[in-house]
C-alpha cells in the first residue's frame, strides 16, 4: 500500500502531507513552550522587588559565555541542517552525508556543553528546588534539551539507517530531511528566545 | 520536485547570508544586555526585539515560511493568536487589583 502525498502536494492543501503534519505538531509545540514562557512571566512579575526572593539577574547566576557558545553551536547546526536538505535537492548525496554528520556532531556538542553547565550548577548547590528562578531555568532548558535529544535521534536515523531511502525514493527522502529540518530549526528558534530571557535579563 | 537545482543554488547564498546575520545578532544580543537603558523593561524590550528579528530570519528563510503555501501560514497565524492569549494569562491574576471604574 502506498502512503498518499509523500512527494506530490495534496490538491486541497497545496503541500505534501508530512509538511502540514510537522507544522501542526510545531504549532502544538509553540503552545507547550508558550505555557512555560507564560509561567516565567507570572513568577517573575510576582517576585518581590527586593530581598532574598527578588528576581535575580540571569547573568549573576548563569554563565553567559557558555550559553553564548551554545547559541553559536545551535545556530551553526541550523545552517548545516538546511545545507543537508539543499544538498539532496541538488542530488549531492555525499554532501548530504557530510552536512548531516556535522549537524549531529553540533547537536551532541550542545548537549555536552549543557551537561557541563548543569553539573557546575549542581556543584554550586543550585537545584530546581533552590529558587523560582532555578526552577523555571531547569524546567525550560530541560524540556529544550529533551527536544535536542529527540531531534538527534531522528537525524541519526536519517543519517545512517534511514538513508537507504535515497536509493528507492529520493524525492520522499528529500522531503523527510526537510521535515526533520523544520523541527530542528524550531528547536534552534526556541533557544534564540531562551538565551536572552534566562541568561541576560 | 518543486525545487530545481539552480533555484536551490541561489537559496544557498541566502542561507549563508542569514547565518552570518544570526551570528552578528547573537553578539548584538549580548552587547545590548550591558547597555543601561534606564529600566529593566527597556532592556527586556530590546532583547526581545533582537530575538524576534533572529526568529523571523530562521522561520522565514531556514523554515521557508516567506515562500510557504498559504495553509501553513494561516495555521501559524492562528497559533500566534493563541500564543498571545497564553502570554496574557498572567494579567488575569492581577485583575482583582485593577479597577476599571
Amino acid at each position: 500500500m502506498n502512503i498518499p502525498f509523500t512527494t506530490n502536494p495534496r490538491p486541497d492543501t497545496g503541500v505534501y502531507n508530512a509538511k502540514l503534519g510537522i507544522w501542526l505538531f510545531l504549532a502544538s509545540e509553540v503552545m507547550l513552550f508558550g505555557a512555560l514562557f507564560s509561567s516565567y512571566i507570572l513568577i517573575r512579575v510576582g517576585a518581590p522587588e527586593v530581598g532574598e526572593n527578588a528576581w535575580p539577574l540571569g547573568s549573576d547566576i548563569l554563565s553567559v559565555p557558555v550559553a553564548f557558545t551554545n547559541t553559536m553551536v545551535l545556530i551553526t547546526s541550523s545552517i548545516t541542517m538546511v545545507m543537508a536538505w539543499a544538498s539532496l535537492a541538488m542530488k549531492k548525496f555525499d554532501k548530504y552525508k557530510m552536512f548531516m554528520g556535522i549537524t549531529i556532531a553540533l547537536g551532541l556538542t550542545f548537549l555536552v556543553i549543557k551537561g557541563f553547565e548543569y553539573n557546575s550548577k549542581f556543584e554550586h548547590h543550585l537545584f530546581p528546588s533552590t529558587s523560582n528562578f532555578m526552577a523555571i531555568y531547569f524546567t525550560i532548558t530541560g524540556l529544550h534539551v529533551l527536544h535536542v535529544i529527540g531531534g538527534l535521534i531522528v537525524n541519526f536515523y536519517l543519517w545512517i539507517p534511514g538513508a537507504k531511502m535515497w536509493e528507492s525514493d529520493p524525492e520522499r527522502f528529500t522531503n523527510r530531511i526537510e521535515v526533520a529540518g523544520l523541527y530542528w530549526h524550531f528547536v534552534d528558534l526556541v533557544w534564540i528566545f531562551l538565551f536572552p530571557v534566562l541568561y541576560l535579563l | 520536485m518543486s525545487h530545481s537545482a539552480e533555484e536551490v543554488q541561489k537559496h544557498v547564498k541566502v542561507y549563508i547570508t542569514v547565518f552570518a546575520a544570526l551570528m552578528v545578532l547573537t553578539g548584538v544580543t549580548v552587547g545590548a544586555s550591558y547597555l543601561h537603558l534606564g529600566s529593566t523593561a527597556m532592556n527586556i524590550t530590546l532583547a526581545l526585539i533582537i530575538a524576534g528579528i533572529k526568529g523571523t530570519l530562521v522561520a522565514g528563510y531556514f523554515m521557508h515560511l516567506f515562500t510557504e503555501k498559504a495553509i501553513i501560514n494561516w495555521t501559524l497565524a492562528l497559533t500566534v493568536v493563541f500564543f498571545i492569549v497564553l502570554l496574557l494569562v498572567p494579567i488575569l491574576t492581577e485583575l482583582d487589583t485593577i479597577s476599571l471604574i
